[in-house]
């Protein structure tokens, strides 16, 4: 078995506002191991990205409540003192962040900013450390590396800038890689250089990577496991093809339903899941899904715990109160999976 | 150390690959119940700021200094009985059941007696301080007040035919703008304030409390004109004022249906801002001896008046200045209490 | 770098005659300005006026009195109404005054407003923030005349910490130049401390929730460093341009209220005194002079733009 780096347990955030305490992240539980990409997917405000900044303790602030633990090595980063937080951040956890655009500093020259990052953490000289950051620069691609690192983030393109990124990610050779939707911003081809440099990355092994999108096209190309998360809590995890194609929770369905697929005929009007997501400061009781799931029933104002459901795969767990084999019958029809309206068992 | 951003969602993910619609799905007795019933922008700032208390504690102070002052005159015949510009130098009052002169014979005024004669002390020609630093205010509220009203519809006006007008239009109105904002309002006010002083203006007198008002509020229409104008230019290019030109509305009509109301909460937050910086120019004028002149009296004039004497009878200049900062300091307390309200991102809202 | 000069050369002379000319018109308009009579005086009789009508060429169109006027300045000869003196001499004596309230001024108030900008933003909604906060806003309420009459007041006659006013020259003594002007010094800072320290608070609060700041951080840079470097060097930008501005009015005369109050011989000083005389060359220099400070600091802080934001580039 692989070397565990991150063990997340119940995580919970909380931010007190006027309209009261949202819930942000509500018992989030996972784990990540050497060389393996785990990637977390919802839509929007599902808390996917308050739960990977909360690892970096980029959440912290006087309205912000936490619970639950995030272990890395022998240290729990969600008690971490702020001293210890920033020797772990961009040494031990790193991060690529959505937007190039905004995420460089406009007034610092590239390089300076890896040099920046990696004199923050190493006791070398200048030049050492432009020097590296030029070859880590180099690594991911970007070409002339030594005068392009006297540029500033202006003066690079899209793709370019998410590049410099990644180098300032790699630049201390972080066990964990958190990378929050790093190819939204980027046009689509793009994209896909970006994510090949993302998955080498974890091929070669040292570290594992979290990977948080919207995309399951993305999701499908780059992820050993997916955890699917919903107003702030995880509703289903699993391998890549558990998750694919034996989806547990009617939210999975609703969002692999969305996707256009090459490989079939179009649907006349693509699926989409009825509804919004709940104000995470006035969720629903029981289920989150359950104002937009047509299959509720009773029992859904309990909430469902995560747990294994599928008998033959002990790590495949969801949040679902409906039987196995029932969510089997009502998940797909004419072999296409989606949340469909429901259907009579 | 806070440098953390208060609220942890702003961290967006902007949801592109999963398609989400907007159409209501099955209907729950949650989802019914959860939704707030829609409540327009200005009620919902109207309530923030009701929850400010310091902004209401000191909205109700500024509305007892106004009150005060606009009662003036029954202070003056019925309490003092005495008129704000009545000299009495010569004359002596009883204070704690010794006779003292008003004005002492090497012309200091008496300081403050807290009876009902010479409450505040006396000027150098006896007039009752007290009475006159009502009447002061009055004057000084008025000319803050009627400024204010200039700037608002002036500014406003200019703002809005600058910036839906564009062209020529645009250019003359903006190069005046930019003209009287690159003097700075205290100089521009005493040269200007200064010269109509001499001989009034038209069938206006030299010493009539219009001419400071006037020229207050002309110097500040740009500070209002130049962002309603860039406001304007923002608005214009909005959808929904395309969809008032395409109904073929004419341009009045636009500016004032579509664009003006859009334009509402910034002209809100200006208010409170101009009346400080009206009332506090006024001082500057009048203490510079342009504004207001003899024999009415505002907190300027009774400041300049009293400065001379700051070692004698310091009360004579604190006093009417302290009015002046108490009245200032509530404006700019709801001011920023009714910004904080309109536009929430402006502050941070934080509770701990 | 030489294209911008000169654009900004051009522009600043457009200034100076644009503002000059106002200036001069704006009096002619005045019904009740005679300047004949003001340099006969008071007491002057029909005769006398005339004469001195003839004499300044003030019964000549109103131009040509703007050109002679104009040439006056240029030369160095223009002499006010009032008093005979030469207009451009007096500014030159009164300069190092205006200098030496103006700039230790400037300097107390920018450095205090950046401390205390920076310290109540750190400590947002906290007890340190909200007292900054009450402080500031106290400090813009107070017209600076008041403020010092107060510090006279307290300091000068109550206290007798500090000499209630004049003016003794730096080269004399430095100390006694200090001790002359610490008050003044304070009278003019605080205004501004109130305002710089209300801007910069809400600028380094934008600043903060940006994803840049974000990154910093993720980096794992030290607090003070993300704040420094990142937060703060992107704030300080719209602080510059204020600043920028205010000094070069205060420069320019606009401290006359200070000057007035604590009674030193500045260019504010002469300034509002001739316009209390509706005397027009020291009121047209200084509007010169104020125009002339106005573009040259505002090429200043563009060029300082550039230098701290490679976004930007210089332009006429």
């Amino acid at each position: 078995m692989a070397e565990r780096l991150l063990e997340v347990e119940d995580l919970e955030v909380s931010f007190v506002t006027e309209d009261g305490v949202v819930r942000a992240v509500d018992g989030v539980s996972f784990s990540l191991d050497r060389g393996e990409v785990v990637a977390i997917v919802g839509e929007s405000g599902s808390g996917k990205s308050v739960t990977v900044m909360t690892l970096m303790g980029l959440t912290r602030s006087p309205n912000a409540r936490f619970g639950g633990s995030a272990r890395l090595g022998d240290r729990d980063l969600v008690g971490a003192s702020e001293r210890e937080l920033e020797s772990i951040r961009g040494q031990e956890i790193a991060m690529i962040f959505q937007d190039p655009i905004s995420s460089l500093s406009p007034v610092h020259r590239i390089g300076d900013q890896i040099v920046e990052q990696i004199r923050a953490h190493e006791k070398i000289s200048k030049a050492a450390a432009f020097d590296r950051a030029v070859d880590l620069m180099e690594r991911v691609g970007i070409p002339r590396a030594r005068d392009r690192a006297r540029a500033y983030p202006h003066e690079f393109s899209g793709g370019m800038r998410q590049r410099a990124m990644i180098a300032m990610a790699l630049s201390l050779s972080p066990g964990v890689l958190i990378a929050d939707e790093p190819t939204t911003a980027l046009d689509v081809t793009i994209q896909a250089q970006i994510l090949n440099e993302i998955k080498q990355l974890s091929q070669e092994g040292d570290s594992g990577v979290i990977f948080v999108t919207h995309d399951l096209g993305v999701v499908a190309d780059i992820a050993d496991r997916v955890l699917v998360m919903y107003a702030g809590r995880v509703v289903e995890q699993g391998t890549l093809d558990e998750i694919f194609y034996d989806p547990q929770h009617p939210y999975t369905w609703g969002l692999l339903g969305s996707v256009t697929r090459m490989d079939r005929e179009p649907p006349r009007r693509l699926p989409a899941i009825p509804g919004q997501p709940p104000s995470l400061a006035n969720t629903p009781e029981g289920c989150h899904f359950r104002p937009r799931c047509p299959h509720a029933f009773d029992r859904c104002t309990e909430v469902p715990p995560l747990e294994s459901r599928v008998p033959e795969s002990p790590e495949h767990t969801d949040r679902c109160w409906l039987d196995v084999a029932e969510k089997r019958a009502r998940r797909e029809v004419d072999g296409r999976i989606g949340l469909n309206a429901a259907v009579p068992s | 150390m806070s440098l953390d951003p208060p609220l942890g969602q702003s961290h967006g993910d902007a949801g592109a690959g999963v398609v989400i619609t907007s159409e209501q799905g099955t209907g729950d007795a949650w989802e019914a119940g959860h939704h707030a019933p829609a409540i327009g922008p200005w009620q919902l700032a109207f309530r923030r700021l009701r929850r400010n208390k310091v902004s209401i504690a000191f909205l109700v102070l500024f509305i007892v200094l106004v009150v005060a002052c606009l009662l003036a005159p029954v202070y003056s015949s019925d309490i003092a009985h005495i008129g704000p510009n009545a000299n009495n130098i010569t004359g002596t009052i009883n204070v704690g059941g010794k006779s003292e002169n008003v004005v002492s014979v090497s012309g200091v005024p008496i300081g403050p007696t807290f009876t009902r004669h010479y409450f505040f002390g006396a000027d150098t020609n006896g007039r009752d301080l007290a009475v006159r630093l009502l009447y002061g205010g009055r004057t000084s509220l008025l000319i803050g007040g009627i400024a204010t009203l200039i700037i608002i519809v002036f500014g406003t006006l200019i703002g809005l035919v600058s910036g839906y007008a564009r062209g020529p239009v645009d250019a003359v109105l903006r190069w005046l703008m930019e003209l009287v904002w690159s003097f700075p309002p205290v100089i521009l006010g005493v040269v200007v304030g200064t010269a109509l002083a001499f001989g009034g203006i038209g069938p206006i007198k030299g010493n009539s409390v219009l001419i400071p008002t006037f020229i207050i509020g002309g110097i500040y229409v740009p500070y209002l004109g130049k962002p309603i104008r860039g406001e304007v230019l923002r608005l214009r290019e909005q959808d929904f004022v395309d969809a008032a030109r395409v109904q073929g509305l004419s341009p009045w009509r636009i500016m004032l249906t579509e664009i003006l109301p859009n334009a509402a909460s910034t002209i809100t937050v200006f208010v409170p801002i101009m009346l400080a910086n009206t009332i506090l120019l006024e001082s500057y004028l009048s203490f510079l001896g342009a504004g207001v002149q003899a024999p009415n009296a505002s907190w300027g004039t009774l400041i300049g008046d009293g400065i001379s004497y700051i070692s004698t009878t310091p009360t004579f200049s604190l006093i009417p200045g302290a009015m002046l900062v108490l009245t200032v300091l509530s404006i700019n307390i709801v001011g920023d209490g009714v910004r904080d309200a309109l536009d929430p991102r402006a502050q941070v809202r934080i509770k701990t | 770098m030489a294209r911008f000069i000169v654009r900004r050369s051009i522009s600043a002379v457009a200034l100076l005659i644009a503002t000059s000319f106002l200036v001069f018109s704006f009096f002619e308009l005045i019904p009740s300005y005679n300047p004949a009579r003001a340099i006969a005086g008071r007491d002057a009789n029909q005769t006398t006026v005339n004469e001195v009508a003839r004499k300044f060429d003030l019964n000549k169109p109103f131009y040509i009195q703007y050109a002679n006027t104009m040439k006056l300045v240029f030369t160095g000869q223009v002499i006010d109404y009032t008093d005979d003196l030469n207009v451009v001499d007096q500014f030159r004596q009164r300069l190092p005054v205006t200098v030496s309230l103006v700039v230790p001024a400037a300097i107390l108030w920018l450095v205090t407003s950046v401390l205390l900008g920076s310290v109540s933003a750190l400590r947002v909604g906290r007890l340190t923030d909200r007292g900054v906060m009450v402080a500031a806003i106290i400090g813009v309420s107070v017209p600076i005349f008041l403020l010092a009459a107060l510090l006279l007041y307290l300091f000068a006659y109550k206290l007798t910490w500090f000499p209630n006013t004049g003016y003794t020259h730096f080269g004399d003594s430095p100390t006694q130049w200090a001790y002359h002007l610490i008050l003044p010094w304070i009278s003019i800072a605080t205004l501004s401390v109130g305002f710089y320290s209300r801007v910069l608070r809400s600028n380094l609060l934008d600043m903060v929730n940006q994803d840049f700041v974000r990154t910093a951080r993720a980096k794992g840079l030290p607090r003070r460093q993300v704040f420094i470097r990142h937060v703060l060097r992107n704030s300080i930008m719209p602080i510059i341009t204020l600043f920028g501005l205010d000094f070069a009015l205060l420069l320019g005369g606009a401290a006359l209220v200070t000057e007035t109050v604590f009674n030193l011989p500045g260019i504010g000083q002469y300034e509002a005194s001739a316009i209390g005389n509706l005397d027009v060359p020291p009121i047209l220099v200084g509007s010169i002079f104020t125009a002339f400070f106005v573009v040259a600091f505002g090429a200043l802080v563009d060029l300082l733009y550039a230098v701290l934001d490679p976004r930007i580039r210089l332009s006429g």
